[in-house]
């Protein structure tokens, strides 16, 4: 019998998740059983980015039927409490909006009903009168004295400002031999995981408790916030989530505000209550990672080296801090010098709420924006000062051998060799290759450049970084650090193991992972270790840092296992020592056996010891207590809280990624074309490579949509601009390039496996790599992300210029923006002009005319009121409309103008109508510009500038129906901002 | 095609993976909703309800097709297939789905039944596609975890066309 065990960790294992994933019997949480009779809810969300709520009237909603009941946030504030946030400051937000509306998709009333579909009928029969408020949207005008104020208790929409100063940055920025600066702005995205939130719950009245089923994904710190603003205690708020989320990213930690929601439907109905969010209500009112500002500068020698940072940081998180707010800005403190050995450091952070969805944790957390600033200031200061970017890079590394080493901010860098990775990648990548394909390119007159980034990446977030946003007294008073994980390892009366833990996995393959260290520990194959990640807070270990996030399974969750398995081990060779008579120490565990390590043939099943603690206890050491249950725990040491320098060691483990890129422009069209990336990765001991991997794509893909495609798009207005995947738009497997990936593996000195994170390095260091990259072709100063073709082409060709002589040039609408659909067109009615003028004054001819009118009412002397159901692409809804006829020149001319309201938004809009008689009948002349918020604006102005143009024609269509005549002839109408870019797509060969 | 009528739930019949089922709906119910929440089909994901992302894929007599794009009503007397149907008659995992698992071509897994369905429609007309046509096949479908680099790897490795 062979007794040398193969070792499982750092092997390329296939993942146990993927048979019932690849077959389908995976539940994910909308397969979940609920119980019999569970209702189901949706929400009306905010059409407005700061309103009034004037009025709420439900009463025509409740009497739908299968409604059961309808609640608005006047109902809610009665039986819950605001949302926990970690500042003092007045900034009050409840489950459903109360009093005021702060972003365009904050739910305002909860419909609860029988099934979805009728949950959702009763949203449009509820009326909300709102008064609209000017809102704060652009960051920098928000910030400002004056500013339309957020939340006006607090009187200002910057809510916290804190000065943290290392070293001596003045005499560091005296004494240098110049000062380079850069001014960033870092958009508004996310990670959008395919499936969107759920949440099912159930209260009890009778024990005053609520059972909850989501796809949340912790930390769990937000229990404490879910079960205070459910004013219960924390063992009356059981959180179950299973073992299978359609991705995380750090948004689902957000469907903590659904889970209060869901909560109190039904404790009012007195049923369980379940909902699955849609896409469009995901991308609006999900979340977002903050948008930032940042204005950085750098102290540096004529040679390159960097002797001090200045930041100045401006983070957008939108209408409400919900928790773990600001996590971006303060996540990532302690490593603010990010891989450099800079000394000398001072920040100013700023916090800034607008009129946007509230922010939260999205993958990167802060690294994306922060490296942003960073690497593109690193690249500026090469090219000021004539030297190679690369070598800038190298020359102000943290050298090799001074690890650990305690950064400015106070991160601690337990191990590294950051100048060799940096070698590494240039020899493996083959950076000679490609600065010489980037001169023959040039040489060529190609749009060709390079761009380089190096990053630290953390892992295993402090739970007391937030602590640094308080004054120094406040913080001493209850000082926070350290972050416990928690896992179990359980082996049964017929000696399987079994496993649980409080990763809350989101895909990334945690079951695998400690399958393989439960099995090494053990002698057993990773297919012999049953692991059970689904978690439930009346059952399983947990504490405020479970969850999926900060990449910390590798440096916690896995650490508590091997721990849970070490004291597994340690039991059952004390159990086996009896029998074979050998002390424990000199037991090994391999093959499923127990055996003696100088004689191998001196062993007993695994099973068979496990089992004697079940069926035997009487047989267990004197001490032994029966059963085979072991708990690991673990917060590690370095992670301690603040000190009184306002140094944090805000992560546990850091990993160091160096990226190098070259990519082409397209000169006519401003496409960035990607065409080499190489990524190098020190992340410490890789416990699964295929896997490590894996989360190193992902990143990557993300990060390309960061670099070239996703931002959340917000009108002046705050009205949300992309609401559905054909707005906001997500690369595909033919926009995201394979990138070359570079391995090297300095084991960390703080975690027992030695393993650091690895799926989020990439999210910080490729929208700059990109960035810088895109620079480095055109030789610009600065460009901001997302690199559209429109944002490149401006770059290469300056402003559009205007038409050539003769080309009609567009008037430009009231408010020109992306929300104005504007159109003029020509229609001929066969009938006389007299009765063409007198059709459009009748109400009831108008009804009949009027596409979708269900109602018309004459509300005044030439004023009507309207009940119409528009379509625009996948949304139709009910609106209520008015029109006002005014300038009237009987039966020659008149204009229109009014307004639709309804749930899916509101457009106002102004025409003017010509009436000509012509060949027996009338010639009509038309033009109008429509101004759409709300939902409508959401979806698309291709898709609204389509429905636009046809709801014209069917009008005039019906009109000559109307009137007795044939058909009316009606011209498309086309746009004229649409005809220069469908003549640009003529003369591309694309269209016509 | 028959007048249904709103509020009312319509017998459908069709075969499922195979199998004859039946069940009630009312004629506005998703295809999507119906298999996920009346039967219960857990392979069945929904991921933007407006047909861009793909996760819902699944085909009809053949065809693929979104289920969250499709009426319950509409595929009465047709055959609907979904990821169950790959599986092979003795139980685990079809060559495509172990190379899948190989290659670790899924994360979270919630796209995979979609790209899968889409996969077996598309290898049968292109049983050796170059990765260019495969990339541009796959562009129907979102996945958010993978980077679509292991699923290329996979799908490639299968049709026996490793780069």
């Amino acid at each position: 019998m062979s007794q040398t065990q193969e070792k499982y960790v750092g092997q390329p294992v296939e993942r146990v998740e993927d048979a019932a994933l690849l077959t389908g019997s995976a539940m994910f949480s909308d397969h979940l059983p609920t119980r019999t009779g569970t209702l189901h809810a949706a929400i009306l969300r905010s059409p407005h980015a700061h309103a009034e709520i004037a009025s709420i009237d439900v009463s025509a909603a409740k009497a739908m039927p299968g409604v059961v009941e309808v609640l608005t946030g006047e109902d809610l504030r009665d039986i819950s409490d605001p949302f926990l946030i970690v500042l003092r400051e007045p900034i009050l937000q409840w489950a459903l909006a109360v009093g005021k509306v702060r972003y365009v998709g904050e739910p305002v009333v909860i419909a609860i009903a029988t099934d979805r579909y009728r949950a959702e009928d009763a949203l449009s029969a509820i009326e909300v009168a709102y008064r609209t408020l000017k809102p704060a949207i652009d960051p920098e005008e928000a910030a400002a004295e004056g500013a339309p104020v957020v939340h006006e208790d607090v009187g200002s929409n910057i809510v916290s400002t804190r000065d943290f100063v290392y070293g001596d940055p003045d005499a560091a920025f005296a004494e240098a031999d110049r000062t380079v600066k850069l001014k960033i702005s870092y958009p508004r995205n996310s990670h959008t995981p395919i499936e969107g939130f759920v949440a099912a719950v159930a209260y009890d009245p009778a024990t005053e408790s609520y059972d909850v089923q989501s796809n949340f994904q912790g930390p769990y710190s937000t229990h404490t916030v879910i079960s205070k603003a459910l004013r219960v205690s924390s063992s009356k708020l059981r959180m179950r989530t299973p073992n299978f989320s359609g991705g995380g990213f750090g948004v689902k930690v957000q469907v903590f505000p659904y889970i209060v929601l869901m909560g109190l439907a039904s404790r009012v109905t007195g049923r369980p209550v379940k909902w699955i969010e849609d896409r469009l209500e995901h991308l609006s009112g999900a979340t977002a990672a903050p948008n930032r500002i940042v204005s950085i500068e750098a102290a540096v020698r004529n040679d390159g080296t960097i002797t001090g940072f200045r930041f100045d940081q401006l983070d957008d998180y939108g209408a409400f801090l919900r928790a773990p707010m600001p996590g971006p800005l303060y996540r990532m403190h302690g490593i603010l010098t990010g891989a450099y050995d800079v000394k000398n450091l001072s920040v100013t952070n700023r916090l800034l709420l607008t009129n946007k969805c509230p922010s939260g944790m999205v993958r990167g957390f802060g690294g994306p924006q922060m490296y942003y600033a960073i690497e593109r200031l690193v690249q500026r200061i090469a090219v000021e000062l004539g030297l190679d970017h690369y070598e800038v890079i190298r020359r102000n590394l943290v050298p090799a051998g001074v690890f650990p080493y305690r950064a400015a901010a106070g991160a601690l860098l337990d191990s590294g060799d950051y100048p060799a990775a940096l070698e590494k990648a240039a020899n493996e990548g083959k950076l000679e290759e490609l600065r010489k394909r980037r001169d023959e390119a040039r040489a060529e007159g190609r749009l060709y450049g390079i761009g380089y980034a190096a990053i630290v990446e953390p892992a295993q977030s402090n739970m007391g970084y937030l602590s640094n946003i308080l004054p120094l007294e406040e913080r001493r008073k209850n000082p926070k650090g350290g972050a416990v994980s928690n896992a179990t390892v359980n082996i049964d009366p017929l000696g399987t193991v079994n496993v649980t833990a409080d990763s809350i996995p989101q895909g990334q393959g945690h079951m695998t992972v400690l399958s393989q260290i439960v099995a090494d520990n053990l002698g057993l194959e990773p297919g012999d270790i049953h692991v059970n990640l689904e978690h439930d807070t009346a059952k399983d270990a947990w504490s405020i840092a479970t969850g999926n996030y900060s990449s910390r399974f590798t440096s916690s969750t896995a650490v508590a296992a091997d721990r849970a398995a070490k004291k597994a081990r340690a039991k059952l060779a004390r159990i086996a020592s009896q029998t074979l008579n050998v002390p424990p120490e000199n037991l090994e565990f391999g093959n499923g056996r127990i055996y003696a390590a100088d004689n191998p043939d001196n062993s007993i099943n695994l099973y068979r010891v496990a089992g004697s603690a079940h069926w035997t206890p009487g047989n267990l050491p004197d001490d032994m207590e029966p059963g085979i249950r072991e708990i690991g725990s673990w917060s590690p040491p370095e992670l301690e809280p603040p000190n009184d320098k306002d140094q944090i060691n805000s992560s546990l483990t850091y990993g160091f990624v160096f990226d190098f890129c070259g990519v082409e422009i397209d000169r006519d069209t401003g496409e960035v074309r990607i065409d080499k990336y190489v990524t190098m990765h020190d992340s410490g001991t890789l416990l699964n490579p295929k896997l490590a991997e894996g989360q190193v794509h992902g990143a990557f893909a993300w990060a390309v949509g960061c670099a070239l495609y996703e931002e959340f798009a917000y009108g002046e207005d705050g009205s949300f601009l992309n609401g559905t995947f054909a707005d906001y738009l997500v690369p595909t497997a033919w926009e995201v390039p394979e990138p070359q990936i570079v391995h090297m593996a300095t084991p960390s000195l703080v975690t027992p496996l030695g393993a650091k994170g690895v799926g989020e390095g990439n999210c910080m260091s490729t929208p700059v790599c990109i960035a810088n990259a895109v620079c480095d072709a055109l030789g610009v100063e600065n460009v901001t992300l997302p690199l559209s073709p429109d944002k490149v082409s401006a770059l290469i060709h300056g402003e559009e210029r205007p038409p050539p002589e003769g080309v009609e040039t567009p008037p430009a609408p009231k408010g020109a923006s992306d929300r104005v659909i504007a159109g003029t067109g020509e229609a001929f009615v066969p009938a006389a002009q007299e009765a063409v003028w007198d059709a459009l004054l009748d109400p009831e001819k108008l009804a009949a005319v009027i596409p979708g009118c269900h109602a018309l009412d004459r509300v005044g002397e030439n004023e009507y009121r309207a009940e119409v159901t528009v379509g625009a692409g996948p949304v139709k809804g009910r609106f209520k409309a008015t029109v006002i006829l005014s300038d009237m020149d009987p039966p020659n001319a008149a204009t229109l103008s009014g307004a639709l309201t309804g749930l899916l938004g509101l457009s106002e809009g102004t025409g003017r109508v010509t009436l000509t008689p012509r060949d027996g009948g009338t010639a009509l002349a038309y033009d109008y510009g429509i101004e759409v918020s709300g939902t409508v604006a959401a979806v698309g102005g291709r898709m609204l500038e389509g429905a636009a143009r046809a709801l014209v024609r069917q009008f005039f269509e019906r009109l000559a129906s109307v009137l007795g005549g044939g058909p009316a002839e009606a011209p498309e109408a086309d746009a004229p901002a649409a005809l220069w870019w469908r003549r640009l797509l003529a003369a591309l060969g694309i269209r016509r | 095609m028959p007048q249904l009528s709103r509020d009312t739930r319509h017998a459908i019949s069709f075969t499922l993976n195979g199998k004859a089922t039946s069940g009630h709906a009312e004629p506005r119910m998703l295809l999507s909703d119906f298999l996920v929440h009346e039967l219960g089909m857990t392979s069945v994901h929904v991921g933007c309800e407006h047909g861009v992302c793909g996760a819902c894929t699944l085909r009809i007599d053949g065809t693929v097709s979104r289920a969250c794009l499709t009426f319950a009503v509409q595929v009465d007397g047709k055959r609907v297939d979904t990821v169950e149907s790959l599986s092979p008659e003795e139980g685990g995992l079809s060559d495509l789905q172990k190379s899948f698992r190989r290659n670790h071509g899924l994360q979270c897994g919630y796209c995979t039944p979609g790209i899968l369905m889409s996969l077996d429609a598309y290898l049968e007309e292109n049983p050796k596609p170059s990765e260019a046509e495969l990339r541009d096949m796959l562009s129907g479908h979102l996945c958010r975890c993978t980077g679509y680099v292991n699923i290329v790897r996979a799908v490639m490795e299968h049709v026996g066309n490793s780069p």
